[in-house]
């Protein structure tokens, strides 16, 4: 598997292919380092959750990022991927307990989130697809508020138990005991005592690895997507559909297919997600996660695969390590801080949050690695050009020769 | 070919043009912009070879008709035929695919990419002819030396006229059986309308027919072949270029004499 796309991106100097090789063994030993120490073993849960969220940001990347299409409904399609994940897959493991051979259906069982990959996919790629049928007319924010309602729609539906899948406000459990592998990689006990290290594999570390493989190939696929025809399109179109349409780009297509595969790799981090928790309700895909998903895109870089895992790692991470450090004993025993105030301090999180957000926009607005093109389309030197363009076009279109001569 | 159409001074079709094959036919088209009717009946033909011009005053409907057989909009009745097969009701990409290509009103580049990046997306269709795309991108540069020394410069910071030469540019990447282009002198100085003219009558000789609106009148009807004259969504008059040129009724309405 190419861990290395992890870190990599472009042309491979020395320089890079170090950075490449010390960050494969970084994600690979960190976590297991981490695991070791007691005090430190909730970070690989954290790094496991942020995971999920560089999936979702990756996916929603291709929506927003590449074809322009801003989309606050994005959780929506999480949430497909996580029922999808749990209603199938209790069918599934319903099915298979009428298997007789033991081996079998325990290996089966333990297997269900691989069977339901490829299931959730597919269910949030046709929702992608029935969301972006309706508002193909549809740009920036009109398109941004029916986005908007659809997030909440299913949201509701799910609230709703609606056609008795969900379970409604009570949540699903997910009947899997062990994934598969588990229990044989948890045999083994690794202790040191001098340094205070005991390793155990732990179901957190098991999806830590899960979602480290998925990003993996999501990055493979999505640069590929980049690079490709339809890239290009996109491209094309989001800078103007009629130009795009007049040298042959299928707008109707390319928007689809945007809405399509974006859906896609939310739908599979909604599959490791509901797995992971063994438990959903429909109050993980509120708004505030859409939100908090655009945001990842936005802070890291637009269009800029290294940037957007920038942006989830931090969004996704740092109101994670700010309450889990001010919960954590070790802190709590260094300080002397209670419980009912290490939550207060957790409760600030969001605060430095969007101060954070607040600043980066004002300092950066393209991002923090932002891509070539869209680092263009934000530079400040460039902001004159594109304001008289834009003057010249509704010039034109007013038929009013505004502009003057000029060559 | 020739249908019923509403000519004041009808002198033929073609007359003067190598008249072989129709390429374009136009037959009768009525196009609303909701409740308007914008075009009241359009019927227009265009010859291989022969650079046709539309010319009228403002909303008379010439970047309608041009809007609709491009397959932005689309005729409520009436036919349009490209090389013999029927288009109306085409999408623009399928359109597109059939090699009629246009140029649109304002240009409308790509304002973030590059200049040859503005050019290989003319030639985003073209995949199965790589080698035939990088001769024609040798050839835009020979017709528009501007485009090649501004390679690498994003398109927004072109100035107007050099917009256009890469909208014209990115049209011809296209390999088109018909061009159309639509008001190619809009807000341009003198000279640089002429050289986009003879550019266009460049890629004439090169086995482009061209289909051209202009509200120019003056300098379209000298580089057509033939020309067609619309009022209020209508042709009221049609002829060769030099016919219309010498037509007391163009002079007096689009040549500003008296």
């Amino acid at each position: 598997m190419d861990i290395q796309t992890k870190v990599g991106d472009g042309g491979w100097s020395k320089g890079k292919i170090a950075l490449a090789v010390v960050g494969a063994i970084l994600l690979v030993f960190l976590p297991v380092v981490l695991q070791g120490f007691v005090a430190m073993s909730f970070l690989v849960r954290i790094l496991a959750v942020v995971g999920i969220y560089v999936m979702l940001a990756l996916g929603l990347n291709i929506v927003v990022g590449y074809a322009g299409l801003l989309d606050l409904g994005y959780i929506a399609f999480y949430a497909m991927g996580a029922y999808s994940a749990a209603v199938v897959g209790n069918l599934f493991v319903k099915a298979v307990s009428h298997i007789g051979a033991v081996g079998l259906r325990e290996f089966l069982t333990s297997s269900t989130f691989i069977f339901m990959l490829p299931v959730a996919a597919l269910i949030a790629a046709l929702t992608g697809i029935s969301l972006g049928t309706p508002v193909l007319r549809l740009r920036g924010d009109y398109l941004a508020i029916v986005t908007l309602g659809f997030g909440e729609l299913i949201r509701i539906l799910a609230t709703n138990n609606f056609l008795g899948l969900t379970n409604g406000a009570m949540g699903m459990s997910i009947n899997v005991p062990n994934p598969v592998g588990l229990v044989a990689m948890q045999k083994p006990v690794i202790n040191i005592p001098a340094v205070g290290f005991s390793f155990q594999f732990s179901v957190n570390l098991y999806w830590y690895y899960v979602v480290v493989l998925l990003i993996c190939f999501t990055i493979f696929i999505v640069r590929r997507l980049d690079n490709s025809r339809l890239g290009r399109s996109w491209v094309a179109m989001r800078e103007d559909e009629v130009a795009a349409a007049s040298v042959g780009v299928n707008i109707r297509t390319a928007k689809l297919w945007a809405f399509a595969l974006g859906a896609l790799w939310g739908g599979l981090a909604g599959v490791v997600f509901a797995n992971f928790q063994g438990f959903i309700t429909p109050d993980s895909f509120s708004f505030l996660e859409s939100v908090f998903v655009v945001s990842m895109v936005v802070l890291g870089g637009m269009g800029s695969i290294p940037g957007v895992i920038i942006g989830a790692a931090l969004i996704g991470g740092l109101p994670a390590i700010i309450q889990g450090v001010a919960q954590s004993p070790m802190l709590a025993s260094v300080f002397h801080i209670d419980a009912p105030t290490a939550s207060a301090i957790a409760n600030y999180r969001y605060l430095l949050f969007g101060l954070l957000m607040v600043v980066m926009m004002a300092w950066r607005p393209q991002g923090i690695l932002p891509s070539k093109r869209r680092a263009r389309e934000l530079h400040p030197e460039d902001e004159k050009t594109l304001e008289e363009e834009d003057q010249s076009l509704w010039a034109v279109e007013h038929g009013i020769d505004g502009s003057g001569h000029d060559l | 070919m020739s249908d019923t159409q509403a000519t004041v001074n009808a002198p033929g079709t073609g007359s003067a043009s190598a008249a072989g094959d129709v390429v374009l036919h136009v037959g009768d088209i009525h196009t609303f912009y909701g409740a308007i009717e914008a075009l009241k009946g359009i019927s227009l033909d265009v010859h291989k070879g022969e650079i046709v011009t539309l010319i009228g005053a403002n909303g008379a409907g010439k970047s309608t008709t041009l809007k609709t057989i491009s397959g932005l909009l689309h005729p409520r009745t009436g036919d349009i035929s490209f090389m013999g097969e029927v288009i109306s009701g085409m999408k623009v990409h399928d359109v597109t695919a059939k090699g009629v290509i246009q140029v649109p009103e304002g240009r409308r580049i790509f304002p973030r990419m590059t200049v040859e990046e503005n050019l290989q997306m003319g030639a985003f269709l073209r995949t199965s002819d790589p080698a035939g795309v990088t001769e024609s991108l040798e050839q835009v540069f020979d017709l528009f030396p501007r485009l090649k020394e501004r390679r690498w410069q994003k398109g927004g910071t072109l100035s107007g006229g050099e917009q256009q030469m890469l909208a014209t540019g990115r049209g011809f990447m296209a390999a088109p059986t018909l061009l159309m282009l639509d008001e190619p002198s809009m807000g341009l100085a003198p000279v640089v309308v002429e050289a986009i003219f003879e550019t266009i009558e460049k890629m004439n000789e090169q086995g482009i027919t061209i289909l051209l609106v202009e509200q120019n009148a003056a300098m379209a009807l000298q580089i057509a072949d033939r020309g067609y004259v619309l009022e209020t969504g209508s042709v009221a008059l049609q002829g060769t270029g030099k016919e219309l040129l010498v037509n007391e009724r163009v002079r007096k309405a689009y040549l500003g004499e008296s």
